[in-house]
């Protein structure tokens, strides 16, 4: 229904083609469409009228400037930089030293909070080697607090329940004494979701503050959240004057604008982005590829990161050699399989590469899509995995009544297979291409 | 009036006005202060009129549309009083949404006859699917239906313990396999159990998902068909949960969630919040689907049926 915010700014930027430079007529045409393409994302109606006139502005002051560019490049550049200035210069930093440290989850209800929680503490655990102590102080929605126990159980970190007591603020101080009894480090205290209407729960929660002294408040919010998100943004920040957001849920088609709405309101930073239902889908927050993202120039940065944290540098050389080698056989191929699935979402992760947003939109991508690859290799046996020049008509047959699949779909895989495998070897033997780091490939794509 | 006090108990409506007093306030303070000290509907007030409703979350598309038809109304009567603006406004909005043919309901079931009366709710997660759910079942208990409750959502953690209480705050029938099961049995055998105890509905819990996940979706098709399978006809309802204060984004779930499972009816919950009463007339202008339900809270009680002309109305009384 709604076009994608990347998608309208190219529609903007199209508006510029053919035009050889910026000028006064054709910066408004694009404004406009950025302005649309902006609140359709979500972006504050006001703010994002700002933007575009401070958009705007810089524009025409370039006017006659860098004839060499494309205005339409030029303009993306505007958009793009005044976009990584609203979101907020450098990543910002987690302050967890202390004994313990004591981290407060704050929102609105369904914002994601519990499931931030377990994620900040398996963060916490795995990345930084902490010792964590999760508190649930949700006494209100029906098992939230057997909810945070299940997370933690699920992470291996402690939970601090109190199932007797309906004070969240003298169950959070008992959890601090708790993680001071045990020596635990870090206290992450849950809190239920509410609205910034309901003055009753808005006083609590700045009581829950008060008593304990939170070094890190965050604020966790729906990233598909709309116009509202300024003013419940707001509210909560006159209550409990948080010093991080968290934005949630960032794995969908959202446009996330919210996100830049509230930067631009409260002026805190972003510090964590949640991108699944796993525990280990947390992101630290960097403005500058938010920004990029939604400009649909693809999150590169953090997909070459994502890549690198889970590829392993050893398996690709030896795949490497195989492939020069023309002997990729389907033990690798079954490898490779399980390195992409390694990775997490297929989806989101294409769609962090640029050009790929708008390919991956409409196609149909899950992480199922490999199932029928692996019931079919599965039904080999261990010599025609690693020789798949072995396999003839009756092994092709014999391999589809193992794996449930007719000859036809089996023949069209071993096809498939080897115009792979050829293309492969090929490509390893073109100049460049041997940089077994998926950094420097995807650089190429970049332009 | 009588209209509307037959939907409406007072108390209900309290509830509803109370929700929307955020919205209206927002709304209406300031539409009159971008009309102070002006006598006629010119340009600027337009603009003014799509900022605000815009910033109520509207949409672009039926804000167009609304500003086009007051246009239209310019042209045709020439002059347009200021002080008529708000009258106006509140008849074309409500004429457009009159426009797409979806009816309102009345009741909080149609009386249809079917036995059971199999109801399945769907929707991204933490919409509040789960307390819908509640606050609809004790409804109908109250009408002196027999309800059960069927815990579909095996995945959250902790999501058929938080069903589980609601059943017993409503005081009606539950059917569970537990956590990690899978959700299209649970489903099949809630409406079994449903037959088997001669229950008059059976609701099924979903875990929640984004539509843009493709293997979720079809898991939700497949929890689908299975109740199918037990009783021809069923699911009688489709129910997706949208969450207020969801943007843009809440469009795309509602086309998506209805590829996947012919969604038949909407509920818009956390009214109760501030400023968003603007979805709920984008929606009913772009979607042939008819919101069925708007949640008001947390509470028990706090679940309403959905009336376009009333709710329009309150955002103008
Ligand atoms: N203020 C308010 N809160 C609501 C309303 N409806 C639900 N909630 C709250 O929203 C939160 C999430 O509700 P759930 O019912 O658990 O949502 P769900 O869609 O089942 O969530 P998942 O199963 O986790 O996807 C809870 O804290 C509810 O109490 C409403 O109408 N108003
Ligand atoms: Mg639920």
């Amino acid at each position: 229904m709604f076009e994608s915010l990347s998608d309208r700014l190219e529609g903007a930027f199209k508006v510029l083609t053919g035009e050889h430079r910026l000028t006064e007529l054709n910066i408004a045409e694009s404004v406009k469409e950025i302005r649309r393409a902006l609140v359709a994302a979500d972006v504050n109606y006001k703010i994002a009228k700002e933007f575009t006139d401070k958009v705007k502005e810089k524009a025409l002051g370039t006017e006659n400037l860098l004839k060499a560019v494309k205005p339409g490049e030029l303009m993306v550049k505007i958009v793009r930089d005044e976009l990584v200035e609203l979101m907020g210069g450098e990543a910002a930093d987690f302050n967890v030293k202390g004994k313990p440290a004591v981290v407060l989850i704050a929102g609105l209800q369904g914002s994601g909070k519990t499931t931030f929680s377990g994620k900040l503490a398996n963060f916490l655990k795995t990345k930084q080697k902490k010792t964590p102590l999760l508190v649930a102080c949700d006494v209100y929605r029906p098992a939230a607090i057997n909810q945070l126990g299940v997370i933690g159980e699920q992470i291996g970190v402690p939970v601090y329940k109190d199932l007797d007591s309906k004070n969240p603020v003298e169950i959070a101080l008992k959890g601090i004494q708790h993680a001071k009894d045990h020596n635990l480090d870090v206290v992450i205290v849950d809190t239920a979701g509410r609205l910034s209407v309901d003055t009753e729960m808005m006083d609590e929660i700045a009581r829950i503050k008060g008593a304990v002294l939170p070094n890190e408040t965050l604020f966790v919010v729906d990233s598909m959240t709309g116009q509202d998100a300024v003013n419940t943004a707001k509210a909560f920040n006159d209550v409990i004057d948080y010093n991080g957001v968290v934005l949630t849920k960032l794995d969908g088609d959202t446009r996330g604008g919210a996100a830049l709405s509230i930067k631009y309101t409260v002026g805190k930073p972003i510090k964590f982005v949640s991108t699944g239902e796993k525990m280990d889908t947390l992101d630290v927050f960097h403005p500058d590829r938010l920004a990029t993202r939604i400009l649909g120039m693809g999150d590169i940065v953090s997909f070459v990161e994502k890549a690198q944290e889970q590829f392993d540098e050893a398996e690709a050389q030896r795949l490497e050699k195989k492939i020069r080698k023309n002997k990729f056989d389907f033990n690798d191929f079954l490898s490779q399989i399980n390195q992409i699935k390694k990775m997490g979402d297929l989806k989101s992760l294409m769609g962090m590469i640029p050009g790929m947003s708008k390919i991956t939109k409409d196609l149909d991508i899950n992480n199922d899509a490999f199932k029928k690859v692996e019931a079919i290799i599965f039904s080999m046996t261990p010599d025609e995995r690693n020789n798949p020049d072995l396999i003839d008509i009756r092994r092709k047959k014999r391999i589809a009544g193992g794996c449930g699949h007719d000859l036809n779909e089996i023949n069209a895989f071993m096809k498939q297979f080897d115009q792979m495998r050829k293309m492969m070897h090929k490509m390893s033997k073109m100049p460049g291409m041997s940089d077994s780091k998926p950094k420097s490939k995807l650089k190429l794509k970049r332009r | 009036m009588s209209f509307f006090s037959k939907l409406f108990s007072r108390e209900k409506k309290e509830d509803l006005d109370k929700g929307m007093e955020k919205t209206k306030t927002s709304l209406f303070g300031k539409i009159s202060k971008a009309i102070a000290g002006k006598s006629k509907v010119d340009e600027e007030v337009l603009d003014e009129l799509e900022s605000v409703l815009i910033s109520s979350d509207v949409g672009l598309e039926t804000t167009v549309k609304i500003i086009e038809r007051i246009e239209a109304r310019i042209a045709r009567d020439k002059y347009l009083q200021v002080s008529e603006l708000q009258a106006i406004l509140r008849d074309e909005i409500v004429q457009l949404l009159a426009e797409n043919n979806t009816t309102d309901v009345e009741d909080f079931l149609p009386d249809q006859g079917q036995k059971p009366y199999v109801i399945l709710v769907v929707g991204v997660n933490g919409v509040g699917k789960t307390t819908t759910i509640g606050k609809l079942a004790w409804q109908l208990k109250q009408q002196g239906k027999k309800v059960v409750l069927g815990a579909g959502d095996t995945f959250r953690a902790a999501a058929v313990d938080q069903l589980k209480i609601w059943s017993e705050r409503v005081g009606c029938d539950f059917y569970s396999k537990g956590m990690n099961t899978d959700p299209a049995a649970v489903a099949y055998e809630t409406v079994q159990y449903a037959l088997e105890h001669q229950c008059d509905v059976a609701i099924i819990d979903t875990a929640g998902r984004l539509h843009t996940k493709s293997h979720l979706m079809q898991e939700l098709s497949k929890i689908k068909r299975s109740v199918g399978k037990k009783l021809e006809g069923a699911p009688h309802e489709v129910l997706l949960v949208l969450d207020a204060t969801t943007g843009q984004n809440a469009f795309e779930q509602a086309k998506h969630f209805t590829d996947a499972t012919d969604v038949s009816a909407l509920a818009l919950t956390k009214l109760d919040g501030t400023a968003k009463g603007g979805v709920a007339i984008g929606i009913s202008d772009q979607f042939k689907v008819p919101i069925k339900f708007i949640g008001m809270g947390e509470g028990i009680h706090q679940l309403q049926v959905f009336n376009k002309k009333i709710f329009v109305e309150s955002l103008f009384d």
